[in-house]
């Protein structure tokens, strides 16, 4: 930061503080995000329309996990990641871009990380089981702000986040 | 607007402002190292927060809660009295702003039509709320961690859950995710502490069960809607379209400058075009916005400034030309008061028309009227609609809001006439309210499929189990 943009930064009531989100396909991984020190979400059942995989990586040990949302382990888990972990990061680096995403995981990433495979590829991961509870039940709370009705009546407090384009 | 206005805005800065905004920061500089611990620059930058508001209704309070606060008691009740007088300060900066700009655009503005409405009962989503905002200020920014911004889920939750608080839950929500973002917060070279201060005191004066309008004041208002622009905003799970347009009262009348806003709960995954699938239950207003249509309104209820928009009671007319809007009424047309607890410089959105200006590229635009020069908010251009840096670089004319914000004026582009390819072209906002008609841009939204609508069906099929 430049003394000029620190100085705005203690000044302004409005900024851009996050970056929006990127705009991605939603279809076949519906939920991503970086929580909980983990890089989780929900990857849709290419066969069956009723079922979702629950994919993690944690942050630092690169611990990961596939299982359904009932705790069946994924049988794509022969040792390495599965396609499911690796949707998930495709699509995490797309929402977040390579950086935010290899930062918070603790990856050291160079030049000519694109894919969630180049990434796993910089890490040393290894499967370790975690409940999918916690990432489907946030998966569900995700959900659950589209069932919130429109407003007609103004929210003033939005002044303070204006829309912008993710460049500028 | 004029040459000689710009010059105006920037030479007749009001009396105080400078003052009062440096009170401000030493009450912001407070709430950044935490209320938990107040050490001597603490007590003073509290003790001239109370100096500032001594000779008014609040000066006791104030300064009673400044007392309790420096001798090491901070209670909820404390708090809650100096976000109160923090708010009080930045509300009389917005309306000394808003008198100096209504001096020069020559604007009419109807006060604030009487006494708000009696304050509601405060419910449990508020007392949470209230409770995880005074952790807060107890904590500090530097000090706040992952787990202190998890403790805001609860109340966002509650608060949603609830009509009356759905303002307190958009705010928390957003606070809390920047806040999430940016842990930890005293690594940061600089944080965003007038901003964040700004979004804690709202979150306060919310949670007092405060009266969220003027219920007694309500009007019921018909007559022909012109549009003149529109304002977007958004934050990773709230969205709001804001129409700016000059209502012409049915059997004549001055016209009046009115808002029409709407707004929707989304995801961080929803964003540019597809935020306008959000709204099934306004296809009047969307089809409005799309072709900068006027909209004839019955019975319309009206707040100060602020029409809540009913779908049914709206007929869509005939296409305008909002820079002929602008150009033919805004002058004349008369403005409405903020309602009072919504007053902060960041609540000035004062819709004006520029023409016969230069955009000039210096790092950021900025618009040249005969050598003054007013700067373009870029980061204002929103992904769901036409408007690009390009085009607003390439405007022979503009039609924006005014705003402030760090000591200065700045413009707002709602919608730009611009020159390309030898073509004269207009892009709006609103444009792609009713679909994208750039076939490149059309083009890649359809690729990438309708979020809104795969995510729907995911709820559909796995909330309800």
């Amino acid at each position: 930061m430049t003394e000029a943009v620190e100085a705005s930064w203690r000044r302004r009531s409005v900024l851009r503080v996050v970056p929006p989100a990127r705009a991605r396909k939603l279809a076949k991984v519906p939920f991503v995000e970086l929580a909980d020190g983990r890089l989780q979400g929900v990857v849709s059942s290419g066969s069956d329309i009723e079922r979702v995989y629950v994919s993690s990586v944690a942050a630092g040990t690169h611990a990961y996990h596939c299982s359904t949302n009932n705790n069946r382990p994924c049988g794509g888990l022969r040792g390495n990641p599965c396609k499911h972990l690796h949707a998930l990061a495709d699509e995490a680096i797309i929402q977040y871009g390579v950086e935010p995403v290899a930062r918070y995981l603790r990856v050291d990433v160079g030049d000519g990380v694109d894919t969630g495979a180049e990434l796993f590829a910089r890490m040393d991961p290894r499967h370790e089981p975690s409940p999918a509870a916690v990432v489907f039940s946030r998966f569900l709370h995700h959900l659950a702000y589209l069932e919130v009705p429109e407003s007609t009546a103004p929210l003033p407090e939005l002044q303070w986040f204006p829309a912008s384009a993710a460049v500028g | 607007m004029l040459a000689h206005q710009v010059t105006r805005l920037r030479t007749d800065v009001p009396a105080g402002l400078t003052e009062a905004l440096d009170v401000v920061a030493g009450f912001d500089a407070v709430l950044t190292r935490g209320f938990a611990r107040i050490g001597e620059e603490d007590a003073a930058a509290l003790a001239a927060l109370a100096d500032a508001v001594a000779g008014t209704p609040l000066g006791a309070r104030v300064a009673e809660a400044v007392g309790k606060v420096t001798a090491g008691s901070v209670a909820e009740e404390h708090l809650a009295v100096l976000a109160g007088a923090r708010s009080a300060l930045l509300g009389a900066a917005h309306d000394a702003l808003l008198g100096q700009l209504d001096g020069v655009l020559g604007r009419d503005r109807s006060p604030w039509p009487g006494a708000a409405a009696g304050a509601t009962e405060v419910s449990p989503a508020r007392l949470a709320a209230r409770a995880w905002l005074h952790e807060v200020a107890l904590t500090g920014w530097r000090g706040v961690d992952h787990e202190l911004v998890s403790g805001a889920a609860a109340p966002v939750e509650d608060a949603l859950a609830e009509p009356g608080s759905r303002r307190l839950a958009v705010l928390l929500d957003g606070l809390a995710a920047e806040l999430r973002a940016c842990v930890p917060v005293a690594a940061m070279p600089q944080a965003p502490v007038r901003r964040w201060a700004d979004l804690w005191a709202r979150g306060m004066l919310l949670t007092q069960g405060a009266p969220a309008g003027p219920a007694a004041d309500v009007e019921l208002v018909s007559g022909r809607l012109l549009p003149l622009g529109v304002d977007v905003h958004e934050h990773d799970t709230a969205v709001q379209v804001g129409l700016h347009a000059v209502l012409e009262p049915a059997g004549g009348g001055t016209p009046r400058l009115v808002r029409a806003t709407v707004g929707a709960a989304k995801v961080a995954t929803i964003v540019g075009p597809a935020i306008w699938r959000l709204f099934p239950g306004q296809p009047t207003l969307l089809r409005a916005l799309a072709g900068r249509r006027a909209v004839t309104v019955t019975d319309l209820p009206l707040h100060g400034g602020d029409l809540r928009w009913d779908d049914t009671r709206a007929e869509l007319g005939e296409p305008t030309d909002p820079f002929a809007t602008a150009r033919v009424l805004l002058a004349s047309a008369t403005a409405a008061s903020t309602p009072p607890l919504d007053r902060h410089p960041a609540a000035i959105a004062e819709p004006v028309l520029v023409e016969g200006a230069a955009v000039r590229d210096d790092g950021g635009l900025v618009l040249d009227l005969d050598g003054e020069r007013v700067p373009v908010t870029v980061d204002r251009l929103p992904a769901s609609g036409p408007l690009t840096r390009g085009r607003v670089a390439a405007a022979t004319a503009c039609l924006g809001l005014l705003r402030w914000d760090d000591g200065r004026w700045l413009l707002q582009p709602l919608g730009v006439r611009f020159t390309s390819k030898r073509q004269v072209a207009e892009a709006h906002n609103g444009d792609w309210a009713d679909g994208v008609t750039d076939p490149k841009i059309a083009k890649a939204d359809a690729k990438a499929g309708d979020a809104v609508a795969v995510l729907r069906e995911r709820a559909g099929r796995l909330l309800r189990r």
